[in-house]
Protein backbone atom coordinates (compact mmCIF):
# COMPACT_ATOMS: atom_id res chain seq x y z
CA UNK A 1 0.00 0.00 0.00
CA UNK A 2 2.99 2.41 0.63
CA UNK A 3 4.31 1.82 -2.56
CA UNK A 4 1.39 2.08 -4.43
CA UNK A 5 1.31 5.71 -2.39
CA UNK A 6 4.77 6.56 -3.35
CA UNK A 7 5.00 5.50 -6.70
CA UNK A 8 1.50 7.97 -6.64
CA UNK A 9 3.18 10.49 -5.26
CA UNK A 10 6.36 10.16 -8.13
CA UNK A 11 4.12 10.16 -10.76
CA UNK A 12 2.73 13.82 -9.18
CA UNK A 13 5.94 14.76 -8.90
CA UNK A 14 6.58 14.74 -12.68
CA UNK A 15 3.30 16.33 -13.33
CA UNK A 16 3.76 19.46 -10.99
CA UNK A 17 6.50 21.47 -9.47
CA UNK A 18 3.35 22.29 -6.40
CA UNK A 19 3.18 18.38 -5.98
CA UNK A 20 6.81 18.15 -5.61
CA UNK A 21 6.92 20.58 -2.87
CA UNK A 22 4.19 18.31 -0.91
CA UNK A 23 6.24 15.20 -1.64
CA UNK A 24 8.97 16.78 -0.33
CA UNK A 25 6.81 17.70 3.01
CA UNK A 26 5.17 14.42 2.96
CA UNK A 27 8.62 12.34 2.69
CA UNK A 28 9.93 14.69 5.85
CA UNK A 29 6.50 13.30 8.06
CA UNK A 30 7.52 9.83 7.11
CA UNK A 31 10.57 10.58 8.18
CA UNK A 32 9.36 11.87 11.50
CA UNK A 33 7.27 8.75 12.14
CA UNK A 34 9.88 6.07 11.66
CA UNK A 35 12.30 8.11 13.70
CA UNK A 36 9.65 8.35 16.78
CA UNK A 37 10.86 5.14 18.42
CA UNK A 38 13.01 3.81 16.70
CA UNK A 39 14.95 1.08 17.91
CA UNK A 40 17.92 2.29 17.18
CA UNK A 41 18.60 3.17 21.61
CA UNK A 42 18.42 -0.87 22.14
CA UNK A 43 21.74 -0.59 19.42
CA UNK A 44 23.09 1.89 21.87
CA UNK A 45 22.42 0.01 24.73
CA UNK A 46 23.65 -3.27 23.29
CA UNK A 47 26.78 -1.80 22.22
CA UNK A 48 27.63 -0.09 25.80
CA UNK A 49 27.31 -3.91 27.13
CA UNK A 50 29.70 -4.93 24.51
CA UNK A 51 32.28 -1.86 25.10
CA UNK A 52 32.20 -3.03 28.98
CA UNK A 53 32.59 -7.02 28.06
CA UNK A 54 35.76 -8.71 28.33
CA UNK A 55 37.23 -10.01 25.26
CA UNK A 56 39.89 -11.58 23.50
CA UNK A 57 43.16 -13.47 24.49
CA UNK A 58 43.73 -10.35 26.85
CA UNK A 59 40.38 -10.92 28.60
CA UNK A 60 39.94 -6.67 28.48
CA UNK A 61 36.95 -4.80 27.86
CA UNK A 62 37.40 -2.12 25.34
CA UNK A 63 36.76 0.95 28.23
CA UNK A 64 40.64 1.40 28.02
CA UNK A 65 40.36 2.35 24.60
CA UNK A 66 41.33 5.71 22.98
CA UNK A 67 39.09 7.05 20.37
CA UNK A 68 41.02 10.12 20.18
CA UNK A 69 40.06 12.13 23.22
CA UNK A 70 41.89 10.04 25.89
CA UNK A 71 41.93 6.52 27.17
CA UNK A 72 38.91 5.63 27.55
CA UNK A 73 36.92 8.64 26.63
CA UNK A 74 33.70 8.18 24.59
CA UNK A 75 31.77 11.37 25.25
CA UNK A 76 32.33 13.55 22.02
CA UNK A 77 34.74 11.13 20.55
CA UNK A 78 32.92 10.56 17.40
CA UNK A 79 32.18 13.67 16.21
CA UNK A 80 36.04 14.60 16.27
CA UNK A 81 36.33 11.38 13.95
CA UNK A 82 38.31 10.42 11.17
CA UNK A 83 41.27 11.83 12.49
CA UNK A 84 45.31 11.03 12.83
CA UNK A 85 46.51 8.66 15.28
CA UNK A 86 50.27 8.88 16.16
CA UNK A 87 50.14 5.17 17.79
CA UNK A 88 49.00 4.08 14.51
CA UNK A 89 50.84 6.62 12.28
CA UNK A 90 47.59 7.01 10.04
CA UNK A 91 44.25 8.89 9.61
CA UNK A 92 41.37 6.14 11.61
CA UNK A 93 37.71 6.61 11.30
CA UNK A 94 35.82 5.29 14.35
CA UNK A 95 35.53 1.65 12.89
CA UNK A 96 39.45 1.62 12.07
CA UNK A 97 40.28 2.59 15.73
CA UNK A 98 37.54 0.18 17.12
CA UNK A 99 39.83 -2.64 15.48
CA UNK A 100 42.85 -0.97 16.68
CA UNK A 101 41.46 -1.16 19.80
CA UNK A 102 40.37 -4.97 19.64
CA UNK A 103 44.02 -5.71 18.56
CA UNK A 104 46.31 -4.01 20.32
CA UNK A 105 44.14 -3.73 23.70
CA UNK A 106 42.33 -6.97 23.77
CA UNK A 107 45.42 -8.86 22.13
CA UNK A 108 42.39 -9.93 19.27
CA UNK A 109 43.92 -11.41 15.80
CA UNK A 110 42.57 -8.61 12.32
CA UNK A 111 41.36 -11.73 11.05
CA UNK A 112 38.74 -12.88 13.63
CA UNK A 113 38.11 -9.12 14.58
CA UNK A 114 37.04 -8.69 10.92
CA UNK A 115 35.21 -11.80 10.34
CA UNK A 116 32.07 -10.79 10.61
CA UNK A 117 31.97 -6.52 10.37
CA UNK A 118 28.63 -6.53 8.80
CA UNK A 119 25.53 -8.14 10.53
CA UNK A 120 22.57 -8.56 9.03
CA UNK A 121 19.02 -8.47 10.93
CA UNK A 122 19.59 -11.67 12.63
CA UNK A 123 22.49 -11.15 14.29
CA UNK A 124 23.82 -7.72 13.90
CA UNK A 125 27.95 -7.66 14.18
CA UNK A 126 29.96 -6.12 16.70
CA UNK A 127 31.08 -3.28 14.71
CA UNK A 128 27.57 -2.41 14.40
CA UNK A 129 26.52 -2.24 18.09
CA UNK A 130 29.72 -0.22 19.17
CA UNK A 131 29.29 2.27 16.32
CA UNK A 132 25.85 3.11 17.76
CA UNK A 133 26.96 3.03 21.38
CA UNK A 134 30.26 5.36 20.40
CA UNK A 135 28.22 7.65 18.00
CA UNK A 136 25.52 8.09 20.58
CA UNK A 137 28.02 9.91 23.23
CA UNK A 138 28.80 12.51 20.13
CA UNK A 139 24.66 13.66 20.76
CA UNK A 140 24.70 17.39 20.38
CA UNK A 141 28.63 17.58 19.54
CA UNK A 142 29.74 19.41 16.49
CA UNK A 143 31.39 17.08 13.84
CA UNK A 144 34.88 18.59 13.86
CA UNK A 145 36.87 15.73 12.03
CA UNK A 146 40.60 16.30 11.82
CA UNK A 147 41.96 19.00 9.28
CA UNK A 148 44.89 19.94 10.41
CA UNK A 149 47.35 17.24 10.35
CA UNK A 150 49.43 16.66 6.62
CA UNK A 151 47.99 12.87 6.87
CA UNK A 152 44.10 14.23 7.47
CA UNK A 153 44.83 16.62 4.87
CA UNK A 154 46.10 13.97 2.28
CA UNK A 155 42.84 12.15 3.50
CA UNK A 156 40.88 14.49 2.70
CA UNK A 157 42.30 14.75 -0.59
CA UNK A 158 42.50 11.66 -1.15
CA UNK A 159 38.31 11.05 -0.51
CA UNK A 160 37.49 14.27 -2.82
CA UNK A 161 39.38 12.99 -5.44
CA UNK A 162 37.62 9.44 -5.05
CA UNK A 163 34.10 11.41 -4.20
CA UNK A 164 34.66 12.24 -8.31
CA UNK A 165 37.03 9.89 -10.09
CA UNK A 166 34.79 7.51 -12.60
CA UNK A 167 35.35 3.89 -12.89
CA UNK A 168 34.53 0.43 -12.51
CA UNK A 169 32.31 -1.39 -14.80
CA UNK A 170 29.45 1.42 -15.03
CA UNK A 171 31.74 4.05 -15.50
CA UNK A 172 30.43 5.72 -12.22
CA UNK A 173 31.66 7.93 -9.45
CA UNK A 174 29.69 8.79 -6.33
CA UNK A 175 29.55 12.04 -8.06
CA UNK A 176 27.35 10.50 -10.76
CA UNK A 177 24.57 9.83 -8.06
CA UNK A 178 25.38 13.18 -5.80
CA UNK A 179 26.34 15.09 -7.88
CA UNK A 180 23.24 16.85 -9.00
CA UNK A 181 20.35 18.34 -6.58
CA UNK A 182 16.70 17.67 -6.68
CA UNK A 183 17.77 14.10 -7.53
CA UNK A 184 15.90 11.08 -6.27
CA UNK A 185 15.95 7.43 -6.08
CA UNK A 186 12.22 5.84 -5.39
CA UNK A 187 11.68 8.17 -2.09
CA UNK A 188 15.53 7.98 -1.33
CA UNK A 189 16.69 11.72 -1.89
CA UNK A 190 20.11 12.00 -3.17
CA UNK A 191 22.16 14.64 -1.15
CA UNK A 192 24.62 16.81 -3.16
CA UNK A 193 27.37 15.56 -0.49
CA UNK A 194 30.64 17.35 -2.00
CA UNK A 195 28.21 20.44 -0.79
CA UNK A 196 28.19 21.63 2.86
CA UNK A 197 24.57 22.01 3.10
CA UNK A 198 23.80 18.74 2.01
CA UNK A 199 26.84 16.41 3.53
CA UNK A 200 25.79 18.25 6.96
CA UNK A 201 22.54 16.67 7.61
CA UNK A 202 23.48 13.60 6.29
CA UNK A 203 26.73 12.98 8.51
CA UNK A 204 25.20 14.21 11.68
CA UNK A 205 22.99 11.09 11.02
CA UNK A 206 25.10 8.12 10.50
CA UNK A 207 25.73 5.50 11.96
CA UNK A 208 21.78 4.56 11.32
CA UNK A 209 19.29 1.65 11.63
CA UNK A 210 17.26 1.02 8.53
CA UNK A 211 13.67 0.61 9.05
CA UNK A 212 13.43 -1.68 5.34
CA UNK A 213 15.42 -4.16 6.66
CA UNK A 214 15.75 -3.71 10.18
CA UNK A 215 19.63 -2.98 10.77
CA UNK A 216 21.86 -1.12 11.90
CA UNK A 217 24.19 0.85 9.21
CA UNK A 218 28.25 1.65 9.92
CA UNK A 219 29.90 4.43 7.59
CA UNK A 220 32.33 1.70 6.86
CA UNK A 221 28.80 -0.52 5.36
CA UNK A 222 27.99 2.96 3.83
CA UNK A 223 30.53 3.60 1.82
CA UNK A 224 31.21 -0.63 1.27
CA UNK A 225 27.48 -0.95 -0.53
CA UNK A 226 28.23 2.68 -2.79
CA UNK A 227 30.79 0.77 -4.01
CA UNK A 228 29.30 -2.53 -4.72
CA UNK A 229 26.54 -0.27 -6.60
CA UNK A 230 28.42 1.79 -8.69
CA UNK A 231 30.24 -2.00 -9.87
CA UNK A 232 33.51 -1.49 -8.11
CA UNK A 233 35.79 -3.79 -7.03
CA UNK A 234 34.77 -4.31 -2.67
CA UNK A 235 36.85 -1.73 -0.50
CA UNK A 236 38.73 -3.93 2.29
CA UNK A 237 37.41 -2.81 5.91
CA UNK A 238 39.08 0.06 7.28
CA UNK A 239 41.09 0.63 4.00
CA UNK A 240 42.86 3.59 2.86
CA UNK A 241 40.11 4.69 0.68
CA UNK A 242 37.30 3.96 2.75
CA UNK A 243 38.21 6.22 5.41
CA UNK A 244 39.85 8.87 2.74
CA UNK A 245 35.96 9.25 1.88
CA UNK A 246 34.76 9.62 5.10
CA UNK A 247 37.06 11.94 5.96
CA UNK A 248 36.08 13.90 2.88
CA UNK A 249 32.68 13.57 3.57
CA UNK A 250 33.08 14.34 7.45
CA UNK A 251 35.01 17.41 7.20
CA UNK A 252 32.54 19.15 4.17
CA UNK A 253 29.57 18.44 7.12
CA UNK A 254 32.10 20.36 9.90
CA UNK A 255 30.26 22.60 12.17
CA UNK A 256 26.69 20.47 12.01
CA UNK A 257 25.80 19.38 15.47
CA UNK A 258 26.31 15.42 15.71
CA UNK A 259 22.32 13.56 16.37
CA UNK A 260 22.38 10.50 14.99
CA UNK A 261 22.68 7.28 15.44
CA UNK A 262 19.82 8.29 12.54
CA UNK A 263 17.24 6.10 11.56
CA UNK A 264 16.51 5.74 7.83
CA UNK A 265 13.59 4.21 5.57
CA UNK B 1 19.33 -13.85 27.30
CA UNK B 2 16.69 -11.72 25.97
CA UNK B 3 17.94 -8.00 25.04
CA UNK B 4 17.25 -4.91 26.42
CA UNK B 5 14.21 -2.91 26.67
CA UNK B 6 14.06 0.97 26.96
CA UNK B 7 11.21 2.96 28.47
CA UNK B 8 9.76 6.27 28.99
CA UNK B 9 6.79 7.60 31.35
CA UNK B 10 5.59 11.02 31.73
CA UNK B 11 2.45 12.39 33.26
CA UNK B 12 0.79 15.59 31.48
CA UNK B 13 -3.27 16.99 30.69
CA UNK B 14 -4.25 14.10 33.17
CA UNK B 15 -2.66 11.28 31.25
CA UNK B 16 0.52 8.92 31.87
CA UNK B 17 1.85 8.23 28.67
CA UNK B 18 4.48 5.00 28.26
CA UNK B 19 6.42 4.24 25.47
CA UNK B 20 8.51 1.42 25.39
CA UNK B 21 11.36 -0.71 23.02
CA UNK B 22 11.61 -4.07 23.48
CA UNK B 23 14.54 -6.02 21.88
CA UNK B 24 12.89 -9.05 20.08
CA UNK B 25 13.45 -11.12 16.77
CA UNK B 26 9.64 -11.15 15.93
CA UNK B 27 10.29 -14.26 13.83
CA UNK B 28 7.24 -15.12 11.66
CA UNK B 29 6.09 -18.51 10.28
CA UNK B 30 7.43 -17.18 6.71
CA UNK B 31 10.95 -16.37 7.32
CA UNK B 32 11.62 -20.31 7.68
CA UNK B 33 12.53 -19.99 11.12
CA UNK B 34 11.41 -21.34 14.12
CA UNK B 35 8.24 -19.47 15.41
CA UNK B 36 9.36 -16.88 17.83
CA UNK B 37 7.18 -13.92 18.89
CA UNK B 38 6.41 -11.87 21.91
CA UNK B 39 2.64 -13.20 22.82
CA UNK B 40 2.02 -11.16 25.85
CA UNK B 41 2.19 -7.34 27.12
CA UNK B 42 1.52 -6.52 30.54
CA UNK B 43 1.49 -3.13 31.71
CA UNK B 44 1.45 -2.57 35.59
CA UNK B 45 0.83 0.71 37.45
CA UNK B 46 2.63 1.03 41.16
CA UNK B 47 1.97 -2.95 40.78
CA UNK B 48 -1.62 -3.08 39.36
CA UNK B 49 -1.94 -4.66 36.01
CA UNK B 50 -3.70 -1.63 33.78
CA UNK B 51 -2.61 -3.26 30.64
CA UNK B 52 -2.91 -6.91 29.85
CA UNK B 53 -2.27 -7.67 25.87
CA UNK B 54 -2.05 -10.70 23.51
CA UNK B 55 -0.10 -9.92 20.26
CA UNK B 56 0.70 -11.77 17.44
CA UNK B 57 3.71 -12.27 14.28
CA UNK B 58 2.29 -9.64 12.77
CA UNK B 59 3.90 -7.10 14.74
CA UNK B 60 7.49 -6.23 13.75
CA UNK B 61 10.80 -7.03 15.00
CA UNK B 62 12.14 -4.74 17.77
CA UNK B 63 8.49 -3.19 18.23
CA UNK B 64 7.74 0.12 20.00
CA UNK B 65 4.63 0.49 22.40
CA UNK B 66 3.31 3.31 23.37
CA UNK B 67 0.43 3.54 26.20
CA UNK B 68 -2.16 6.12 26.90
CA UNK B 69 -3.61 5.46 30.88
CA UNK B 70 -5.91 7.53 32.64
CA UNK B 71 -4.37 9.37 35.73
CA UNK B 72 -1.17 8.58 37.30
CA UNK B 73 1.27 11.13 39.09
CA UNK B 74 4.94 11.68 38.70
CA UNK B 75 7.20 9.03 40.53
CA UNK B 76 4.34 6.20 40.03
CA UNK B 77 6.05 3.08 39.12
CA UNK B 78 5.27 1.55 35.66
CA UNK B 79 6.60 -1.92 34.93
CA UNK B 80 5.94 -3.32 31.26
CA UNK B 81 7.37 -6.80 30.88
CA UNK B 82 6.86 -9.24 27.69
CA UNK B 83 6.44 -13.37 27.28
CA UNK B 84 6.81 -15.04 24.28
CA UNK B 85 6.07 -18.51 22.69
CA UNK B 86 9.11 -20.00 23.94
CA UNK B 87 8.48 -18.80 27.56
CA UNK B 88 11.15 -16.35 27.39
CA UNK B 89 10.57 -13.20 29.00
CA UNK B 90 12.05 -9.55 29.75
CA UNK B 91 10.16 -6.75 31.93
CA UNK B 92 11.31 -3.00 32.40
CA UNK B 93 10.40 -0.48 35.03
CA UNK B 94 10.75 3.09 35.54
CA UNK B 95 9.07 6.21 38.23
CA UNK B 96 7.10 8.54 35.48
CA UNK B 97 8.74 11.72 35.08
Amino acid sequence: MNRFFATLLVLGLVASPVLAQDTKKEIQKYQQMIADGSPVELFELEGEALWKKPQGPQNVSLEKCDLGQGAGVVKGAYARLPRYFKDADRVMDLETRLLHCMTTLQGRSREEATKRVFGNENQPSEMEYLSAYVASQSRGVKLAAGNSHPKEKEAYELGKALFFHRAGGWDMSCASCHGEENKRIRMQELPVLSKREFARPIMATWPAYRVSNSQFKTMQWRINDCFRQMRYPEPKFASDATIALSTFLTVTAAGEPYRGPGTKR
Amino acid sequence: MAGPMKMRASVAGGFTEVRVLMTHPMTTAQSGQALHFIQNITVKQNGKAVVEAEISQAVSRNPVFSFRLKGGAKGDKIEVSWLDNKGETNKIETAVA
